[in-house]
């Protein structure tokens, strides 16, 4: 069982592979909110050798799930209420993402009118390619 | 609302409807002269391409239609800074379609989201020409009689020529296809060409650099230009411009039958003494343009059941 440690209200991202946490720490903008967060690094595992655990104390609907689907969707996210586990979130890769990769194609639309939504769409889930709503161009995976 | 942004927003079955159309034009203009009598359509081109602009506008106009709009940014509100969308919200008020052309890719898409009229990709940048590729196809279907089992050899810039990815996509859909793909090594097709669609799709093609051994196999030899702002260096460009240069003695390798296609306009890769061989097909490609935007009008303004 898992230890939920101080969260009262929030959620604990576990299962993250090694090595990986502070990825999703920038890429949450967990840097940019004011809400309690651990980082547990290197966590002994069963299943996985290590992982890494991330604990925020936070409204579910702060994160944007999504951006954790694409970034790698055997993550386990354990909703916590009252101090106990209430609920597990199952991930998926996200058919679209809005505002979370960046075409970095300099012919592209977005380059010049910046005002522009980032939209990016899967086309190939099994390769997980994602392309850009407007100039077609690939994102090369992190 | 229908738009036309990449030439795979036509299904195959899709487009043999819309090719049907545009022969039904060239063989009955009479019947199509006012049927888009009081309609608009805005020519919104950011970069100058008089060509495909006047082709839109022949082909409003032979609708019975008229057509309004700008030839290069510096006289649009886009010197300005007005934006894609602000632009298209604009013109929607004022005509009934528009054909953009854009050098950033992806400005028609942009247009599409926030249009209430139907959005014509005239060429966004290095991605897509639809109208360029659909011309590509009604012409090989006119002289060919089919876009099935054909060896088709595309030659020159294979590299940054659009109309020859857009026109590969396209053509992989139809049975019995191989291509030839004949250009320096520099200029070889992008590897998406090579992997994504070509070889995701079995397709039977093979690389060469040598025009002259693969002459005699091709039922179509689609020319390019090797354009001067893709290379940084003028040596370079002067080198690799003259390599591919189709003559009377390299006609005289191909089929009897053969389709000379090139999108126009040439620099010198086709020789003029080329221009009265009966296998030229490219000015023919100019007039084949304007039926296919006929088409193309008429179907975005779901108008080509009016006439029978
Ligand atoms: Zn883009």
């Amino acid at each position: 069982m898992l230890n939920v440690g101080s969260i009262k209200e929030g959620f604990v991202l576990d299962h993250i592979k090694a090595g990986k946490s502070m990825e999703i720490y920038h890429y949450l903008g967990l840097d940019k909110l004011d809400c309690q967060v651990a980082i547990i690094k290197n966590a002994k595992s069963n299943k996985m050798g290590h992982k890494d655990i991330i604990k925020i104390e936070c409204p579910i609907d702060v994160i944007n799930l999504d951006v954790l689907g694409y970034i790698d969707h055997n993550i386990t996210v354990n909703i916590i209420h009252d101090s106990a586990i209430v609920d597990k979130q199952k991930l998926t890769l996200p058919k679209s993402m809005k505002n979370v990769l960046k075409c970095v194609n300099p012919r592209c639309i977005t380059s010049i009118e910046q005002e522009l939504d980032q939209i990016f769409i899967l086309t190939d889930e099994k390769k997980k390619v994602y392309r850009c709503r407007y100039c077609e161009e690939k994102y090369n995976k992190l | 609302m229908r738009h036309l942004l990449n030439p795979l927003d036509f299904s195959v079955e899709e487009t043999a409807r819309l090719l049907d159309l545009a022969t039904d034009i060239e063989r009955n203009r009479d019947k199509y002269k006012d049927i888009c009598k009081g309609k608009k359509i805005a020519t919104l081109f950011y970069e100058p391409s008089t060509r495909t602009r006047l082709s839109f506008e022949a082909a409003m106009i032979n609708l019975g239609g008229s057509a309004l709009g700008f030839s290069s940014a510096s006289s649009s509100s886009a010197s300005k800074g007005e934006s894609v969308s602000d632009t298209i919200r604009m013109v929607s008020c004022y005509a009934d379609i528009c054909a953009m052309r854009h050098p950033k890719e992806g400005a028609p898409t942009v247009a599409s989201l926030k249009s209430r009229i139907p959005v014509v990709n005239a060429g966004d940048g290095g991605h897509q020409h639809p109208t360029q590729t659909l011309t590509d196809m009604m012409t090989i279907r006119s002289l060919k009689g089919r876009l099935d089992n054909l060896t088709i050899g595309f030659c020159g810039d294979l590299k940054f020529g659009r109309t020859v990815h857009s026109l590969i996509e396209s053509l992989v859909r139809y049975p019995n296809v191989k291509f030839i793909l004949i250009s320096p090594p520099e200029l070889r097709v992008p590897s998406y060409i090579r992997e994504d669609v070509l070889e995701a799709n079995n397709i039977p093609y093979k690389e060469v650099t040598s025009m002259e051994e693969s002459l005699p196999e091709l039922d179509i030899l689609y020319m390019t230009r090797v354009q001067q702002e893709r290379f940084f260096n003028e040596a370079e460009y002067l080198r690799l411009r003259d390599t591919y240069i189709l003559d009377k003695a390299k006609m005289a390798l191909a089929n009897k039958d053969m389709l000379v296609l090139h999108p126009l306009p040439r620099v010198n890769e086709i020789s003029v003494e080329v221009d009265d061989d009966p296998r030229a097909a490219y000015f023919k490609q100019v007039q084949y343009g304007v039926y296919v935007r006929m088409a193309i009008i008429l179907t975005l303004l779901g108008l080509d059941k009016e006439v029978q």
